[in-house]
């Protein structure tokens, strides 16, 4: 359903793209040994669309999140929020890293709270908010614990749970959940599919595994190393919510063999 | 449980059977007081000072210009090492003669401190501060400058201020390492406060020791050494106890091991 996001003339669907990259670049180094870690990047995402973004260590998917969280410039090109370029970080834009990256100093409440105190949100107007999403991803009874009291899926769900908080346009996640055992992150990705269909975010997800881009992901960008660049943009139309199950249907098998397809055509698994 | 008080048993034990060997050691070979006291002896003196309250006094002025010598130096030390990590400018100017400083003998520093602050509390406090200070301020900086590069880039997507970043996450992160630099800073600064007594000092339990030796009371001496190494325990203990309360939250803390030293020796 989204396939026509590609072939629409730009100009008349503006309104509805939440991010547009055009052209973008991203070169490492000086003149001389240079890297290309991103070469002519385009994609749109609509706005409420789950884009995954799948590929091999080293095709820039880390560096096109840093570039869209305005962390970092680029080389070239252009990247668009609702229609304004991202220089520089952004109130409405909510992070998940790798790495849950909670403070140990602040207990999960206080945690989830960040962004409301560093964008000065008023904590009483955000508390409850903030316990209605701690409830939201099971946490309820954990508002006071602290990071090392839970385990590593816990404090991820905290760390989602601070990306949303601000009710950021834009939600960013840098292979969340990749530090993760395999049953873990299945019920992982069952959640963030709850959560999404709940809140309806834009998301950007980053992940290198085929698997838990299909299943989660409206589209999938598979981006290719040397340089970084888009090797296929396929979109999978499977009803939701979807179940764990349709991991072993066919059709699911397609769209993963279709990704590995481009990922080795691409030189990305090694 | 029954394991910690055996050891605890264990440890009484064999203290108490150092100081008998010791004082068997003295009354068998007749060794004069001047030389070695024994422990009976040091203990009447410990026991004579505290009677007449001399050494309530004198123990008072250590305390003093070791806690006033720490607080000065300790407020340095921050200052600086928040302004030194925080501007590479500050650094580039600044940290040499810092290091240069420190690198002079604090001991060789004492009789112009005395000069120029005279025989009173200022010269005590003064060199209890210099000695106090290197520590934490590089521990400051260690720490300031030790925040996760994910932590970091977690504040600047939220579009945190560069007060913020400081404030949030910045100082917090800091706070084990200049937890550890005040340990170090608290018994650096009750031995600054001695050397410039031994230097010169109307008053203190440096300036006891000094005139005990002059009267070869060695016996007193020791008891004045005991009270020191027991006040510097104390102090020690006390920053401990502040630490565990602020710093709940480090993992490190649960695990008792001593904290590297990270500043210079005086």
């Amino acid at each position: 359903m989204n396939e026509n996001v590609r072939t629409v003339a730009p100009a008349s669907d503006v309104a509805r793209e939440a991010i547009v990259v055009r052209r973008l670049a991203k070169r490492y180094g000086s003149a001389a040994d240079a890297v290309d870690a991103l070469h002519n990047i385009d994609f749109t995402v609509r706005e409420g669309e789950f884009m995954a973004v799948v590929g091999p260590s080293g095709c820039g998917k880390s560096t096109l999140l840093k570039i869209l969280a305005g962390l970092m410039p680029a080389s070239g090109g252009e990247a668009l929020l609702n229609g304004a370029p991202i220089a520089g970080p952004r109130r409405d834009i909510g992070v998940v890293f790798q790495s849950p990256v909670l403070f140990p100093w602040r207990s999960v409440l206080g945690n989830v709270l960040l962004p409301v105190d560093v964008q000065r949100l008023g904590r009483e107007r955000m508390t409850a908010r903030a316990l209605d999403l701690i409830a939201l991803v099971g946490l309820s009874g954990f508002e006071r614990r602290f990071p090392w009291e839970l385990s590593g899926g816990m404090q991820q769900r905290v760390a989602l749970v601070r990306a949303l908080i601000h009710d950021p346009a834009l939600l960013l996640m840098d292979e969340p959940f990749g530090a993760l055992d395999a049953l873990t992150r299945e019920a992982m990705n069952v959640e963030l599919q709850r959560i999404w269909l709940e809140r309806r975010k834009t998301v950007v997800f980053i992940t290198h595994s085929t698997a838990e881009a299909v299943f989660l992901a409206d589209r999938v960008l598979v981006m290719t190393p040397r340089p970084g660049r888009i090797a296929d943009l396929l979109a999978i139309d499977f009803a939701r919510p979807r179940s764990i199950d349709i991991m072993n249907t066919d059709a699911f098998g397609t769209h993963v063999r279709r990704i590995r397809a481009a990922l080795n055509a691409g030189g990305g698994i090694e | 449980m029954s394991r910690g008080v055996r050891n605890f048993v264990l440890r009484l034990l064999l203290i108490l059977g150092t100081l008998a060997v010791w004082e068997g050691v003295v009354r068998l070979f007749a060794i004069p007081a001047f030389v070695l006291p024994a422990p009976s002896s040091i203990l009447m003196a410990l026991y004579r000072g505290f009677a007449s309250a001399l050494y309530v006094d004198h123990l008072w002025v250590t305390l003093t210009e070791t806690l006033l010598g720490f607080l000065l130096g300790s407020a340095l030390a921050f200052a600086f090492g928040i302004a030194v990590a925080l501007s590479r400018r500050v650094e580039y100017f600044l940290y040499p003669f810092i290091v240069m400083f420190q690198a002079m003998p604090k001991v060789a520093l004492a009789p112009l401190i005395i000069i120029w602050f005279g025989l009173g509390l200022t010269s005590k406090v003064v060199s209890a501060a210099l000695v106090a200070f290197f520590p934490l301020m590089v521990n400051t900086i260690v720490g300031l400058r030790s925040a996760e590069e994910d932590r970091v880039n977690l504040m600047r997507s939220l579009a945190a201020s560069r007060g913020q970043i400081f404030w949030m996450l910045q100082l917090p992160n800091a706070l084990p390492y200049i937890f550890a630099g005040l340990e170090i800073a608290m018994i650096f600064a009750l031995i600054g406060a001695i050397v410039a007594e031994f230097v010169g000092a109307q008053s203190g339990l440096g300036m006891l020791m000094q005139s005990m030796n002059f009267t070869m009371d060695v016996a007193g001496q020791f008891s004045v050494l005991l009270i020191l190494s027991v006040l510097g325990l104390v102090l020690n203990t006390l920053v401990i106890v502040v630490r565990r309360r602020v710093l709940f939250w480090d993992p490190s803390q649960k695990l008792d091991v001593a904290v590297p030293e990270k500043g210079g020796t005086s």
